[in-house]
């Protein structure tokens, strides 16, 4: 405690040096005369009285010193005493400090906001307690290895496993609030009971569904998400109780989950209701509706749990073979499920971004290196006036240190104010299902990493001109004008990293067209539609209100109407889906007069309206669209795509004929009238799968569906006039997703990542060639000013100043070879790791690397052309007399 | 010269506590002065060693100085004690003389026949 104290002072010590040597030199001086005084006082001569009292003290300056050393801490003060050295240096060469202060800041700044986001992404993307024993549980498919759960299935499983201490299902689902603004479609989940104990969350006020609330005949009842509460419920305690109706369907409120509760896979949910197991989808175990996510029993690792579930599922697959056949499952780590799409382009970040801060460390150990070149006379004179090798290497450390110390301050802004503008950039649909980025900042771990690479760092410039230095050369540094092998050893080691920095930009600038192409190829993809002028919202009509499939034709019909009698519309089609929205929704087809061996044909199923295909402009191949006549009193009819005659009727034409379900039910039975062009159903990289198109109008309990309008007029005007044409019909159909088709292509998640990836990348790119240029014209200014007589008596002896700059290019040209070669041959290896982002591209892609070649040379050529300049220009009587 | 003992580490604080304890507040002279004359100046001190010394009990807290005036008239700095200073003396006095007494007594125990 009292050390600590002392301590203390010590330290603050070093702050008040003068102001304390003062006093004690006042205080010294009183006493010596109290001392003298007292001398004189018994008889002494004054001179022999002062010799007399300096004597019984042992001296004056001795006892200033110990006073001094008392006083501060003497290690500390000759850092601040090398560190005030350091600064001095570093503002008498600002542009050697500007320089390298911005390369670190670059550096720095880019690789920990980069670091940041990995971290909230990889290192802790669940906020749940104990997150590496959650699982994802799902059946699994050929075409879909994670597919959905039946309830039935969901059923067994959960009894038959010997795996999990918990197992719990949930699926989305739409509903209709009557709020104050009207009708409104929200989104919420239906979760089995155990739900919010398996995740290990409980609710902020009320309670958790007890076990059993999810069954039909318990009450129906619902949780809050906390944003809901707020918004809805001005987050009222009392709503604790209360009765909220939801499409017709009154459900009493139990509970408010926390505000930092998050479930990435359905974030937008703003309520949870049981799942209350009913109806034709629910009871049947080939409708898959459901994902299932459970809890890992203590010791029981992933692998296990699969074996156990996949023995499980060829089990029911025996038992129900029409219905299982070829269900198996799969089993991951919820965080793998969570994270899954981005980390690939988290971690090729990364890459970039530390390649990048290599590159600036190699650049400012270079200008390092290039400046004890020529502080070699100051060191030479430190060391002949006694300076210990110690003591000399520890003023290198610490101007390392202080260079490193701005940089990563700095740099932490850089990254500060790029996490905010990338997060700024991520749009509000993309981010809810990244709630894990809630947690991105400068926390500890990020600023740990800051401190590691600052490290590092100040490693390297330490070790730098320590090992430049080596101090036998001391004295060489001292005779005048020497010209030693140090140039020459100072070229090699700086050339080599130059080809170093050169190859790395080669890696990121590849890096880059590639992920630039395979965006380019990614909005070129062939859609099979047209998609400017398309305007699109999602409707949801209340079951309440058009409880019949009648019903509901009759309202789909007017509203299609209204919408097309509008002005500036051409024509109006719906969907249940989307195009680019992604395979899914997906039917079992089987083709009547064919042998089956159970096989599931899983297709992509579409309900559409008969306008929907021209309003689209996708091409009809053979047969005919549907018209108006398609209705539910008509032969049940079916739109194939190419795909799909293709794959089913290689060598005969589909039209005329009939397929059903995988029992051929007589109500299933539907002809085949056309062929339609391969309409883009899936993600933009997705594969076309086969489609099936049935009329909206023939199928049962349509209710929510997307209206799709081609516009003659800017169609993102249109879109307010749509919902109010809509709300004419009827204020209780619910809205919702108004956007143009083109915003709807460019914001789903593959065109996002794949822009950001090459956005992000390309800007790392830049930075490195930029960087990479910097460092080659460094270390070619510098040759030529070490050669300056060389080159003045080559022209003095009558070399032309063509053959001068030959030779400065030809030694640029050297390095860049070999930088691009090396940089080359080892981004074909490492763009091997980008291989799972890259689409309609090869990452060995000949065109790619050919431009990088070609850009980085024409950079190197700059680069080596102002001093090949420089070195043309001079003029030799002035290079000879100058030394 | 030799016949006269120097200062033993770590007794010079202990020293210093005491004696502004006995005089009050005291100037750096004063104490060294008096520290020679209470040792009936058996102990010689390098009137240097003390300054350090008195910088260290200030640090520590258990001195504070203010500046004054000498009786004969000199600006000087007066040290005196503080609380946790007077508390630091006594535990320091206390295990002082039990040092003390142990040593005494071990001395006294050899000199008997085993």
């Amino acid at each position: 405690m009292k050390s600590l104290r002392a301590w203390l002072n010590r330290f603050t010590g070093l702050f008040s040096n003068q102001r304390r040597e003062q006093e004690f030199a006042a205080e010294l001086e009183g006493n010596l005369q109290l001392h003298i005084d007292e001398n004189i006082r018994s008889g002494m001569a004054p001179a022999a009285a002062r010799r007399d009292a300096i004597l019984k003290l042992g001296g004056l300056e001795p006892t200033r010193q110990a006073y001094r050393e008392r006083g501060t801490l003497p290690f500390l003060e000759t850092i601040l005493h090398d560190l005030r050295f350091a600064l001095r240096q570093l503002v008498k060469y600002p542009g050697f400090t500007l320089t390298a202060i911005l390369m670190l800041t670059l550096g720095i700044g880019a690789s920990v906001a980069i670091f940041a986001f990995v971290d909230a992404a990889l290192l802790k993307p669940l906020p749940y307690p104990n997150p590496s024993t959650l699982v994802d549980v799902n059946e699994s498919v050929p075409l879909f290895p994670r597919s959905n759960l039946s309830y039935p299935d969901y059923l067994d499983w959960k009894r038959l496993n010997q795996s999990f201490s918990s197992f719990d299902a949930y699926t989305g689902n739409g509903y209709l609030l009557n709020s104050p603004s009207g009708i409104e479609p929200v989104a919420g989940m239906r979760v089995t009971d155990g739900f919010f104990h398996t995740l290990g969350v409980a609710p902020l006020i009320g309670r958790d569904f007890y076990t059993g609330e999810d069954l039909l005949s318990a009450p129906r009842t619902l949780i809050l998400s906390y944003a809901t509460w707020q918004k809805r419920f001005a987050g009222r305690k009392e709503v604790v109780g209360q009765t909220v109706s939801l499409s017709g369907i009154p459900y009493t409120i139990i509970g408010v989950m926390p505000d930092t509760f998050e479930f990435a896979p359905r974030n937008n949910a703003e309520f949870w209701t049981t799942m209350h197991a009913a109806g034709s989808c629910d009871l049947r175990r080939s409708c898959h509706g459901l994902y299932g996510v459970a809890r890992l029993k203590d010791g029981v690792s992933i692998q296990a749990a699969l074996a156990n579930m996949s023995a499980i599922a060829q089990q029911l697959e025996r038992q129900y073979p029409n219905d299982n056949r070829g269900q198996g499952a799969m089993v991951q780590p919820l965080a793998k499920y969570i994270v899954g799409d981005v980390r690939p382009i988290l971690l090729t970040l990364l890459g970039g971004a530390g390649l990048l801060l290599l590159i600036a460390c190699v650049n400012v150990a270079s200008l390092l290196l290039v400046r004890s070149e020529s502080r070699k006379r100051e060191i030479a004179v430190r060391g002949a006036l006694g300076a210990g090798p110690a003591r000399l290497a520890r003023q290198f450390i610490t101007e390392g240190v202080a260079l490193v110390s701005i940089g990563t301050a700095l740099g932490l802004l850089v990254a500060y104010g790029t996490m905010r503008i990338l997060l700024s950039l991520i749009s509000k649909d993309v981010m809810i299902h990244m709630p894990y980025l809630r947690g991105l900042g400068l926390n500890l771990h990020v600023l740990g990493f800051a401190a590691v690479i600052a490290l590092f760092a100040a490693t390297i410039f330490s070790l730098t001109p320590i090992l430049r230095l080596s101090f036998a050369e001391m004295r060489e540094g001292l005779t005048e004008g020497s010209r030693g092998s140090a140039g020459v050893l100072w070229r090699r080691i700086g050339a080599n990293l130059v080809v170093l920095e050169l190859a790395i930009a080669v890696v990121l600038l590849v890096g880059a067209g590639l992920l630039g192409k395979s965006f380019y190829h990614l909005l070129r993809v062939d859609l099979a539609f047209q998609p400017d002028h398309l305007a699109t919202l999602e409707a949801d009509l209340p079951e309440t209100v058009y409880p019949k499939d009648a019903q509901m034709a009759a309202v789909r019909k007017q509203l299609l109407d209204r919408i097309a009698a509008l002005p500036g519309v051409g024509s109006a089609g719906m969907s249940t889906d989307l195009p680019v929205s992604g395979n899914g929704d997906t039917d079992w087809i089987r083709f009547v007069g064919r042998d089956y061996n159970g096989k599931h044909n899983e297709v992509n199923e579409r309900d559409i309206s008969p306008g929907y295909f021209t309003t689209l402009k996708t091409k009809l191949i053979r047969g005919r669209f549907f018209t108006a006549e398609d209705d539910a009193t008509k032969p049940l009819v079916v739109i194939i795509n190419q795909a799909l005659a293709k794959l089913y009727f290689p060598n005969e034409d589909p039209i005329g004929k009939r397929i059903g379900d995988t029992t051929l039910s007589p109500k299933s039975i539907k002809q085949i009238v056309g062929i339609v062009d391969d309409l883009r159903e899936a993600s933009l990289d997705g594969q076309i799968w086969p489609a099936v198109y049935y009329p909206i109008d023939q199928d049962t309990g349509i209710s929510g569906f997307n209206i799709v309008v081609r516009t003659t007029q800017a169609e993102q005007n249109m879109l307010p006039t749509l919902v109010a044409t809509i709300h004419q019909v009827d204020p209780g159909i619910g809205t919702t997703g108004e956007a143009t088709m083109v915003q709807h292509i460019n914001d789903s998640p593959t065109a996002y990542i794949h822009r950001t990836a090459a956005w992000l990348v390309g800007g790392f790119a830049v930075l490195a060639l930029l960087l990479g240029t910097i460092g080659l014209y460094g270390v070619i200014a510098y040759s030529v000013s070490q050669r300056t007589r060389e080159i003045g008596v080559r022209m003095a002896l009558g070399a032309q100043r063509a053959s001068v700059y030959q030779l400065i290019l030809k030694e640029g040209a050297r390095l860049a070879v070999w930088g691009i070669a090396a940089g080359i041959a080892c981004s074909l290896a490492t763009t091997l790791l980008l291989r799972s982002i890259l689409f309609g591209v090869q990452s060995w892609d000949i065109a790619t690397l050919a431009t990088v070649a070609i850009v980085l040379a024409a950079a190197a050529l700059l680069a080596s052309y102002i001093p090949a300049h420089r070195a043309a220009s001079i003029n030799p009587v002035e290079a000879l007399r100058a030394e | 010269m030799n016949d006269k003992a120097d200062v033993w580490q770590g007794t010079l604080a202990l020293m210093v506590l005491k004696t502004i304890e006995s005089l009050g507040p005291l100037h750096g002279y004063g104490i060294a002065r008096r520290i020679e004359q209470t040792s009936g100046d058996v102990l010689t001190l390098n009137y240097g060693t003390l300054y350090p010394a008195l910088l260290k009990l200030e640090q520590e807290g258990y001195l504070a100085s203010e500046w004054g005036v000498s009786d004969n008239n000199r600006k000087a700095k007066f040290y005196k004690l503080t609380r946790t200073g007077r508390r630091q003396l006594e535990k320091e006095t206390r295990n002082w003389e039990q040092t003390t007494a142990i040593l005494a007594r071990f001395l006294a125990a050899s000199e008997e026949p085993l």
